[in-house]
């Protein structure tokens, strides 16, 4: 992974002192509410229901052991001892004291991590695939791109007070899992005709509540460039997107508004000013960055053996079985595989860990990889090098730890925000929706038998647990001062993206379990064999389901 | 009589002799002033024979509207009508290294002391801020010492200094 320089470290220090300083001032009644607010909130720092929240960055989801490790330490000394892993591949601690943030984020500082960007009108964190750089589909390594875009975004001067936040992702394989139609710019990696990569540039992708699909406004941008072009959509947002109405503010309603092609030649305008300047990117650099990234020590192994004793060990424990199948993902290197840890542990808020579990991640990926791991979008971690004659003993260990729940990609694989019990801008609890539906759909062959469901909840129309993709999305709202729940049906967030459509009337909370189970049911009456939910539903469409649950 | 207050210019606390003339049509007070482009575009023949007329942009109010009189201005005033409005960062950018701006590029309005490091690295070199400790002030424009970006003051992004 990335490791910083001296100027990175610098520029990190120099950033806890600017915001120490700030801190106290503020503090001292020098800086009022409205001027420290975007200071704190590019800090990572919201201002909570309950107390304030504190977003951390995990670039493009990778850390490693120590700052793990550090993660624990800091959710210890300055908050309840755990943390969570946000859709956004961050990590939230709940309860931190706000003049405390300025000494946790000095803590951070020690192991090359912080809170820039992570809140705020601002550029913010990049997402890309949780598998990077070990998918068997992978094009090329979305990482080393989205570090030199890191590196492009962070404290960008010109573009830290945008109308609006700003969220970039890249994917670098076949099938999408970075969301990049639902971003404010999604890269997506390709590949032209000699060989060079590039980049297909879509824009004005995004959830909240007006989902929309982004546009694609350049087929095939060649690498060098992607830094200035990037700063050319930014300077038309910057200049042209709405500030009168904080609602109409998105890159996703200037370029509907102009429409794409109108927006793209905008961008193109800008860029030809800036095109083929400074920023233009050289090998050296591309090489550099790469550095960082390479294949770590594998250890030449011997695939089939390892196959055949894993098949071995998966007959005679069906258990075992279950947790190789969704949970562990194929690896490009033979004889290797990378290893879902669940975080959806039933009665557990989905996407918590405490800080004893952050420390047994820690010593996990030392001792079943390289010392690095990676956060999610669907809230969980990632152990991405773990030899195959390994998986029994890790699984093991992870039982003991309680991230072995062999429910990736189910139905309990629930995607979750914090919702009315944390989030001030909740119409209503999302967390013991989750629990409601994980209690009622205990029964693990039943979970498998349904195969690929994404269940997403929000608590309200921001969408931050991306409700609209997902292929059950649950939203919170308020209906005359009552937490009630509205269903939608058929989004995804993969190639095939596509927004979920409403079912109709909401349901109270204590409703939404048998409401599930019908449209469960429905889907098990109408399959064929071999159909996932999504299929199935787009085959015989909403009216099936609509009969059944409003019977 | 110019307004004696004080602002910051090129990393000084310095006397202003420049009077800002918020209205379109109010009498010029005598001695340098910082007008409206509209009123510059209205009485451009009168005002540029005199060479101690600067102009404002309000924040939509992209420098391109000044066209070829860019280079002509002794000072460029950007308006920040509240310290969120993030336009005139760009509005700075392009000034310095599309138009070749090399004039007094000076902030008005309410922008914050802790936009002051980053106002300066997309060009601005004077700073009329509002309610704020000057001297104090000076400080936050060295928050940072190294950058990552290509900007004004900085034409070698970092990923080339690597390089060699
Ligand atoms: C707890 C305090 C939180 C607050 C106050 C908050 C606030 C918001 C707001 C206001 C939006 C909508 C912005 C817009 O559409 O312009 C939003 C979107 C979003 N939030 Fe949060 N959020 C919180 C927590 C979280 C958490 C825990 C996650 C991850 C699980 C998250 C992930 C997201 C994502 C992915 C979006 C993007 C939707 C889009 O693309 O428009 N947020 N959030
Ligand atoms: S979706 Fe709404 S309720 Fe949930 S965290 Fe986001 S803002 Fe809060």
């Amino acid at each position: 992974m990335y490791r910083y320089d001296q100027y990175d470290q610098q520029m990190i220090n120099e950033r806890v002192a600017q915001f120490r300083d700030q801190t106290q001032r503020y503090l001292a009644g020098e800086i009022s509410d409205a001027q420290f607010l975007p200071l704190r909130l590019q800090n990572g720092l919201y201002i909570q229901r309950l107390a304030p929240m504190l977003r951390i960055c995990v670039p493009y989801g990778t850390l490693n052991a120590a700052q793990m490790r550090k993660l624990a330490e800091v959710s210890r000394k300055y908050d309840k001892g755990y943390a969570h892993i946000s859709t956004r591949q961050n990590v939230q601690l709940n309860w931190p004291k706000l003049e405390e943030v300025p000494d946790i984020l000095a803590d951070l500082a020690t192991v090359e991590m912080h809170a820039n960007q992570t809140s705020g009108n601002c550029i913010r964190n990049f997402t890309a695939d949780q598998f990077s750089g070990v998918a068997q589909d992978e094009i090329e390594d979305a990482r080393p791109w989205c570090e030199i875009l890191r590196q492009w975004a962070t404290f960008h001067p010109e573009f830290a007070f945008l109308p609006r936040k700003f969220k970039i992702a890249i994917c670098g394989s076949e099938r999408d899992r970075a969301a990049v139609a639902f971003h404010d710019i999604g890269l997506e990696i390709i590949k032209t005709a000699a060989g060079e990569t590039a980049f297909k540039v879509f824009v004005g992708g995004g959830l909240g509540r007006t989902p929309v699909i982004g546009a694609l406004i350049h087929d095939c941008l060649p690498k060098e460039h992607v830094m200035s072009y990037l700063d050319a959509i930014l300077r038309v947002y910057n200049q042209l997107g709405r500030r009168d109405n904080k609602f109409k503010a998105r890159i996703k309603i200037l370029v509907k508004a102009m429409g794409a092609e109108a927006f793209k030649q905008k961008v193109e305008e800008e860029w030809q000013a800036i095109k083929d300047g400074p920023m233009t990117l050289t090998q050296d650099a591309i090489d550099h960055a790469f550095s960082f990234f390479q294949p770590p020590a594998y250890e030449a192994q011997d695939a089939a053996t390892a196959q055949s004793a894993l098949d071995d060990k998966c007959l005679s424990d069906p258990s075992f079985a279950a947790w190789i199948k969704h949970n562990v993902v194929a690896h490009k290197q033979p004889g290797y595989a990378a290893v879902n840890l669940s975080l959806k542990e039933t009665g557990v808020a989905p996407g918590d860990i405490t800080a004893e579990q952050m420390e047994a991640v820690a010593d996990l990926c030392e001792r079943y990889g390289f010392g690095e791991l990676r956060s999610t979008h669907q809230q969980n971690l990632v152990l991405p090098d773990v030899r195959k004659a390994d998986l029994y003993a890790l699984w093991q260990e992870l039982q003991t730890h309680r991230m072995a729940s062999a429910v990736i990609g189910t139905l309990n694989d629930i995607i979750c925000c914090p919702g009315g019990d944390f989030c001030s801008l909740a119409n209503a609890k999302s967390i013991p929706v989750a629990e409601a539906i994980q209690r009622r759909f205990d029964d693990i062959d039943y979970l498998y038998d349904l195969g690929e469901i994404e269940l997403n909840i929000s608590g309200c129309m921001n969408a931050c647990g991306h409700h609209h993709i997902g292929h059950i999305g649950i939203l919170g709202v308020d209906k005359k001062g009552q937490e009630f729940y509205q269903v939608s049906l058929g989004g995804s967030q993969s190639n095939d993206a596509a927004i979920g459509k409403i079912l109709g009337p909401s349901f109270a909370q204590d409703d939404i379990p048998d409401v599930v189970s019908k449209i469960l049911e429905t889907y098990v009456d109408h399959r064929t064999e071999e159909e996932r939910f999504l299929d199935t539903y787009r085959r015989v469409g909403i009216e099936p389901f609509k009969e059944r649950v409003y019977a | 009589m110019p307004d004696q207050t004080k602002i910051i210019k090129d990393g000084a606390v310095v006397s202003d002799e420049w009077h800002l003339v918020r209205e379109e049509t109010a009498e010029l007070p005598a001695g340098p002033c910082i007008v409206p482009l509209a009123r510059w575009q209205a009485e451009r023949d009168t005002l540029s024979a005199r060479n101690d007329i600067a102009v404002w942009l309000a924040s939509d109010q992209s420098p391109r509207l000044l066209g070829d009189d860019i280079g002509k201005l002794p000072l460029i005033a950007v308006d920040f009508p509240g310290f969120a409005d993030g336009r005139g960062f760009t509005y700075g950018r392009e000034l310095r290294e599309q138009h070749g701006f090399t004039g007094e590029l000076r902030a008005v309005g309410e922008f914050m002391r802790d936009q002051l490091a980053y106002l300066s690295r997309c060009g601005f070199n004077s700073f009329a801020l509002q309610n704020s400790d000057l001297t104090a002030a000076l400080a936050s424009l060295k928050d940072f010492s190294v950058h990552y970006q290509v900007s004004v003051d900085n034409p070698v992004p970092i990923f080339r200094v690597r390089a060699n």
